[in-house]
């Protein structure tokens, strides 16, 4: 991640190479099918089109340039355990399109995580990344579950990334608004603009998967009773 | 000689189990698990020190989902399985997964008493304000209005109100908690084991299944805007004026955890077996 020439000198050729590997894996992961012309329902496994919670609405209190990666580090790494989560849950519901795309940013997001650790010479999560405390409820990229639904698609999966990697896009930006702390400022910049980057490779990858069906949540065996 | 390395520090993952839940996708039961591990984290528990005791249903799956001593008994009956395990292993922290339905309706008359009795347990129920389990009937947390094929009209009965009851009956802790934050629900978790005595947390847990208006939640509750107090008369009245979405503890009290009586009388298990053979 870019963010790291501001907090160790000397790693811009590491730096840009992970960038590179990062975007490497978007591109890779994303499927090359075109867009079929049908429009999705949006109901539960969709980015809420409502505000976003409290988690990313307001600033976080960071002090310095480490402070600053170890709250990059635990939004990451949170980020990627909920993706997992989601993954586990859509391979249990039988939905392994979908359970597999989880899997996916769950690795890609795991890989932000690992990448911020090896640069800063950590090995393993720093103490300060466990009581890192969002003024909301979950870090800024973290995935809302109450989205979720069982017959989800791919399509729906992405959306839910693309609202995530915009919160932390805008995160970072509120962020480098609101510190008095120059090196904080410069790390926020670039995380924004790594951040800003996913939110185009994302938004790409959706203009190349099929939109879902009209009707992709009717089940014919229902779960719920009064339906 | 070296020093001996200091022990690397117990993580939530390390309470995780190898079995992959089977909730429904959105289930805000997934979100407690998660609460569950981190709280036993932060304490740096050991797995083998710990032991989740549950009853049935829903959220009672959670015993299987966690690594560490588990106890997935009869529906209602979970407090009862638990004060015997907390009595007979005192050295063990006991946690207690609940639902609406096994906690407050089959399992009420085990909840009135356990909080009486005080024995040091902290008690999670998972309320969503219907049986999930069994396809959406209504539970004693359901409002009396809420329509649906199996209750048509609604059951026009009022609802149980979880947290004066605890308060009432004797609880030593009662918070709220949401399933949608799970890191603060693993700090009132975790002060929930820390408090000694009977520690009861109600953490509002949607299920989208059969009650999808729930996903609202994340858009109403709020944090408590008053402190806890150990003041029981002034935490009854806070929940006179409660809309049941204010996050936080409530009550922290100060009551002497129950103890079994010790010393003379006292008999050891091989003993009682004695009594009951034939």
């Amino acid at each position: 991640m870019s963010t790291k020439k501001s907090v160790k000198k000397g790693s811009k050729k590491k730096t840009a190479a992970a960038k590179k590997t990062v975007k490497k894996a978007l591109k890779k992961a994303a499927p090359t099918k075109k867009a079929k012309k049908s429009v999705s329902r949006p109901r539960a496994a969709v980015a809420p089109k409502r505000a976003a919670p409290r988690a990313a609405a307001k600033a976080v209190s960071v002090t310095s340039a480490a402070d600053f990666m170890a709250h990059a580090y635990a939004m990451e790494a949170e980020a990627a355990e909920r993706y997992a989560e989601f993954a586990d849950a859509m391979e249990t519901h039988n939905n392994r399109e979908v359970a597999e795309l989880f899997r996916k940013l769950a690795r890609i997001e795991q890989r932000h995580a690992d990448q911020i650790l090896e640069h800063m010479g950590w090995k393993q999560s720093p103490a300060t990344a466990a009581n890192v405390s969002w003024q909301g409820m979950e870090g800024p990229e973290t995935a809302d579950p109450t989205e979720l639904h069982y017959l989800m698609q791919p399509y729906h999966a992405l959306q839910i990334a693309l609202h995530n990697e915009k919160r932390a896009r805008d995160f970072f930006a509120n962020l480098a608004r609101s510190t008095k702390d120059a090196g904080v400022r410069k790390g926020a910049l670039e995380m924004q603009e790594d951040e800003a980057e996913h939110v185009r490779l994302i938004e790409e990858w959706l203009k190349r998967t099929p939109k879902p069906d009209p009707n992709w949540e009717t089940d014919q065996d229902p779960p719920v009773l009064s339906d | 000689m070296n020093a001996p390395a200091a022990a690397a520090p117990i993580t939530a993952q390390a309470f995780k189990s190898d079995y992959k839940p089977i909730w429904c996708p959105g289930c805000g039961d997934y979100s407690v698990l998660s609460s569950f591990t981190k709280a036993f984290a932060k304490l740096q528990l050991r797995p083998e020190n710990v032991a989740v005791v549950s009853g049935i249903g829903c959220s009672s799956r959670i015993p299987a989902y966690t690594n560490c001593y588990g106890f997935h008994g009869v529906h209602g009956r979970s407090l009862a399985a638990a004060s015997g395990l907390k009595l007979a292993r005192p050295d063990l922290t006991v946690v207690v997964a609940s639902g609406d339905g096994d906690g407050y309706s089959i399992g009420g008359n085990h909840f009135l008493h356990a909080c009486r009795r005080n024995v040091d347990l902290t008690y999670v129920v998972m309320d969503n304000h219907v049986y999930g389990m069994t396809k959406g009937q209504p539970s004693p947390t359901t409002e009396p209005d809420w329509d649906s094929k199996l209750s048509p009209g609604g059951t026009g009965l009022r609802t149980f109100n979880p947290l004066v009851i605890a308060l009432a009956a004797g609880a030593n802790f009662v918070a709220r908690a949401f399933a949608g934050d799970p890191n603060g629900t693993a700090d009132l978790i975790a002060d929930a084991i820390g408090t000694p005595g009977f520690s009861f947390v109600e953490i509002l847990s949607p299920c989208v299944t059969f009650r999808p208006e729930q996903r609202e939640w994340k858009q109403m509750v709020r944090p408590a805007s008053v402190p806890s107090t150990d003041d029981a008369a002034r935490a009854a009245r806070r929940l006179m004026t409660d809309d049941g979405m204010n996050i936080g503890v409530l009550y922290k009290g100060n009551r002497r955890p129950y103890q079994p009586p010790v010393g003379k009388g006292k008999k050891h298990p091989s003993d009682l077996e004695v009594e009951f053979s034939l």
